[in-house]
């Protein structure tokens, strides 16, 4: 296909329904990189013919120089700094930020991190895994980077060898084990050649996988999002005669009309009487990411720096906390000595009081310090002169960061990533320790019959079957069957059904993705109740998010909860269709269907899995009752 | 959320923080399109507000006259506050592009003026309509962008921006530009303008215009108190054409077009293989010229 051909492509469909994925990558001019970006430049259309002309040499071209820097770094021959690259490709537009990879540059390939949904690292097949792939994979995981993409470059060099690259994956993956990402996705590339870039590769018939660009094309972006916690940092206060408007950013979760919502810090409450886009227009819900003002039903002294957060799901409020930093500045940390706070939109003053440890990061070992000088990364206790209200880092970005400023320079001296200091546990007891109980009205009330009595009194253990698959997968009729059966043989046995609990216990939740998330907490704990009393529960519920299902996991329990993957397939699910949703999905009536309009995540390692368009109802049964 | 919305979200919040933590924000407006989205997301930032701070010109007097017109009318319409600032100086002793070259001219008109009208109107955070997509040399800019107290952009004063923290933290006599805009791109800029219908300078719509065409470029004929800057041999064509850009008119190029509607113009640009700046006469003075007028205090 021509360039030109392609250009008309990519654009065909125009950018009214495109979304936008921003990711970073890192690394020197020795392991490809800027061949890399210019080669997905180039493949998906992106170059102009002005720019084109540039950089054709005969017939070859030299990729690496449309991603040249400023006058300075060129005759270097470095980059230094982040860059930031634009271009699309039919499915959706890409922000790229671009940082080199060298420890000198910790710094930068951290902001380039910090609001990345995915990054790339690039490892040269024939060179195999360097000190600068583990940093810049560390660095990535530590700033909670949902999604890592490890493009094994350079296989052209290795004649695109199976073995090489099982090697490298298995070595890598051994790595990564120590890493937090969602997932680790490892791909043979070569960026000269075009090899599964853009384009599948023929020369590597031995991988399934997609390519760099369908990887990062196809992440579904909303789940990657904290759709659960409600928090809303006031920006700028408005004001139309005596009526006030409250502007800012739903940094996470969600907002809808009539919530009732908690003012931080003044801790008084009200609700939300409306919600107004910037154009005027009121709306119902405001979910994550929208920019957007609220009135109150009450008048409220709020101004800005404070957090209008849902009343049942508060944030700390912490007026010293522990912390990740990532020192930025010439200037070393300075104990003991004022820094500006820059938190959501607050800004207060903070003293750093304590370092507990240096982490190298290219291993994380920790390593005893006195400061942390320039690209250094420590641990350390923050006192601040007003509290903040945060979560901890890796589950909530916009209220888990932070950067301290200089109050001489007025540089940036470092970013924060708060860390949540303790376990559950471990903060009740020692607000118990300080105060001789707990303050809130949570204070767990301990029975005298324990879980254990109950079991042991019944005879058996009480788990959850936690069954998930697309509409008409038959879900429900296998709960069913194996409700009674399991009643049968002697067990007390309860049946939670997603329909079922959509007319109560969760009747007020829509299908946005944030109330499929709440919708399987509820139903999780629901379970965890039934459980502890000694009943064992069937839950049959879509489900479609990894990391719902893995919350859910973690409710109930890991030994208590057993995953059913219904892996009918969406074509029989379909043909079936009982309740008519998939006709009225694909007519558009219904938005957001599962398997049509929105995705389903494929669960990785169920414990059973089960396919009622091959198997009867007594094998699929069968199957799920040899695992008690 | 559509790329449209998150990409106005963002610039809304950047200009609600320069709001929020300078004294003096200004709008640095140039009577073009992205001027104009500007001032579009401004009044949406704190609507039901009017727009909280004014918009500043730069005048270099070479403006095409469209743009005066255009712009009288368009401050007029939305009720803003409008400043107007001109190196008198230079105006005075002719400065012109035909005698000094591109790159002097600009130099006194545009960069030394912006700097001096910066310290005249006392403004701390100059809000201006670049995008990092535009330029080689802007794809590393910053959203706040640290201008010592000459007004000097220094890469190594550059400071981290990490999430969405913004530090605008300054002395006295410091300023910062700020970039609503960076991560939108121009073929973002048209959608954009063609969804919201914001107001925008004649000169973008084609229509049959005089030029002068050389080489590549077609160069509005345009008579100037300076001449009307033939070459030997040169002669004026009448040609449907319209500005991708917009800026003084003897060093803007145009382009040949047929879009005389928006709609037209956002098919155009997802057409287009020819990068904006290209039609720009000043960036062919030399390699590298932008980033050496940054470092001077131009964008």
């Amino acid at each position: 296909m021509t360039k030109k051909a392609q250009w008309r492509k990519r654009n065909e469909r125009g950018i009214s329904d495109m979304d936008i994925l921003r990711f970073s990558t890192a690394g020197s001019v020795d392991d490809g990189k800027s061949t890399f970006i210019g080669r997905l430049l180039y493949d998906t259309g992106n170059i102009y013919t002005d720019h084109l002309a540039k950089i054709k040499k005969g017939d070859k071209l030299s990729l690496a120089v449309l991603t040249d820097g400023l006058q300075a770094e060129q005759e270097q021959g470095i980059t230094i700094d982040v860059a930031y690259r634009y271009f699309q490709s039919k499915k959706r537009r890409f922000i790229l930020a671009d940082s080199p990879g060298h420890e000198r540059y910790t710094r930068n390939m951290a902001t380039a991190a910090s609001t990345a949904d995915a990054t790339v690292v690039l490892i040269d097949a024939e060179k195999g895994i360097t000190t600068q792939t583990k940093r810049h994979s560390c660095i990535a995981s530590l700033l909670a980077v949902p999604r890592l993409v490890v493009a094994i470059n350079k296989m052209d060099l290795v004649n695109f060898s199976e073995s090489r690259f099982f090697e490298l994956e298995a070595e890598f993956t051994k790595f990564a084990e120590k890493l937090s990402f969602k997932d680790v996705a490892v791909i043979p590339i070569s960026a000269l050649e075009g090899d599964n870039v853009a384009d599948k590769s023929k020369r590597t018939p031995w991988y399934e996988g997609k390519t760099v660009l369908s990887y990062l094309e196809e992440i579904h972006l909303i789940a990657d999002k904290n759709s659960i916690d409600a928090r809303f940092p006031v920006q700028v206060v408005l004001r139309e005669g005596t009526k006030r408007f409250f502007g800012g950013s739903v940094v996470s979760g969600g907002f809808s009309v009539g919530d009732e919502v908690t003012i931080l810090p003044s801790l008084e409450t009200s609700r939300i009487k409306s919600i107004i886009k910037t154009d005027g227009k009121a709306i119902d819900r405001a979910s994550v990411s929208s920019l957007v003002n609220f009135t109150l039903e009450d008048e409220r002294d709020i101004s800005r720096g404070d957090m209008i957060v849902r009343s049942h799901n508060r944030p700390h409020a912490v007026s010293e906390c522990e912390a990740m930093l990532i020192w930025f500045d010439e200037k070393p940390l300075s104990l003991n000595r004022e820094y500006f706070v820059f938190h959501t939109t607050k800004q207060t003053r903070g003293i750093v009081r304590e370092l507990s440890y240096l982490l190298d990061i290219t291993n994380l070992k920790r390593k005893n310090a006195d400061t942390l000088g320039l690209n250094d990364i420590g641990r350390v206790s923050l006192e601040l002169a007003r509290p903040i209200f945060v979560d901890p880092y890796d589950r909530n970005r916009g209220t888990g960061s932070f950067i301290l400023v200089d109050v001489e320079t007025n540089q940036t001296a470092a970013a924060g990533l708060i860390i949540e200091r303790f376990s559950e546990k471990d903060r009740k007891e020692e607000i118990i320790r300080k105060q001789g109980h707990v303050a809130t009205n949570i204070t767990e009330s301990k029975g005298e019959v324990s879980r254990v009595d109950r079991e042991s009194r019944l005879g058996y253990k009480a788990k959850t079957f936690w069954l998930t698959g697309l509409s008409g997968s038959g879900k429900s009729t296998v709960s069913v069957a194996l409700e009674r059966e399991l009643f049968d043989g002697g067990r007390l046995v309860y049946r939670l059904d997603g329909d079922n609990l959509r007319h109560g216990l969760n009747r007020d939740l829509g299908f946005s993705d944030a109330d499929r998330g709440e919708n399987i907490r509820r139903t999780a704990e629901a379970s965890k109740l039934l459980n502890d009393a000694g009943v064992t529960v069937i839950c049959s519920l879509i489900s479609p998010f990894e990391k719902d299902r893995k919350m859910a996991r973690e409710i109930i329990g890991n030994e208590n909860f057993c995953e059913i993957y219904v892996a009918t397939p969406l074509s029989v699910c379909e043909e079936r269709d009982p309740k008519g949703l998939y006709k009225k999905a694909r007519a558009g009536e219904i938005t957001g269907f599962t398997g049509i309009s929105a995705p389903y995540e494929e669960p990785k390692n169920p414990d059973v899995r089960i396919d009622t368009s091959t198997e009867t109802l007594s094998e699929s049964v069968g199957k799920i009752k040899q695992i008690f | 959320m559509s790329l449209l919305d998150e990409l106005e979200a963002e610039s809304i919040y950047i200009i609600r923080e320069a709001f929020s933590q300078f004294q003096r924000p200004t709008i640095l407006y140039s009577v073009g399109k992205d001027s104009s989205v500007v001032v579009h997301l401004a009044r949406k930032a704190f609507y039901p507000m009017p727009l909280p701070f004014p918009l500043l010109h730069v005048d270099t007097g070479f403006d095409f006259p469209e743009m005066y017109d255009f712009r009288d009318w368009f401050v007029d319409k939305i009720g803003a506050k409008l400043l107007v600032y001109r190196n008198e100086e230079a105006i005075s002793k002719n400065a012109n592009p035909f005698d000094l070259g591109t790159f002097n001219c600009c130099d006194l008109l545009r960069t030394k003026a912006l700097v001096n009208a910066l310290k005249h109107f006392e403004v701390d955070a100059a809000i201006g309509g670049a995008r990092r997509e535009e330029e080689k040399s802007r794809a590393k800019e910053r959203v706040f962008s640290f201008r010592d107290s000459f007004g000097q952009w220094e890469p190594k004063n550059q400071r981290p921006e990490p999430w969405n923290l913004y530090n605008g933290r300054i002395k006295k006599g410091e300023g910062v530009r700020v970039f609503p805009l960076s991560n939108w791109t121009e073929l973002d800029i048209w959608s954009y303008i063609e969804r919201e219908n914001i107001p925008i300078v004649p000169l973008y719509y084609a229509a049959e215009r005089e030029v002068i065409v050389r080489g590549d470029l077609l160069i509005p004929a345009v008579q100037t108190r300076s001449g009307n800057g033939l070459l030997p041999g040169e002669k004026v064509e009448k040609l449907m054409i319209r500005y991708r850009t917009l800026g003084c008119s003897p060093c803007t190029g145009a382009v040949r077009s047929t879009a005389t509607t928006l709609k037209e113009i956002v098919a155009e640009m997802m057409e287009t293989t020819i990068s904006e700046r290209s039609t720009r006469v000043i960036d062919h003075d030399q390699e590298g010229s932008m980033e050496k007028k940054k470092r001077e205090g131009y964008f």
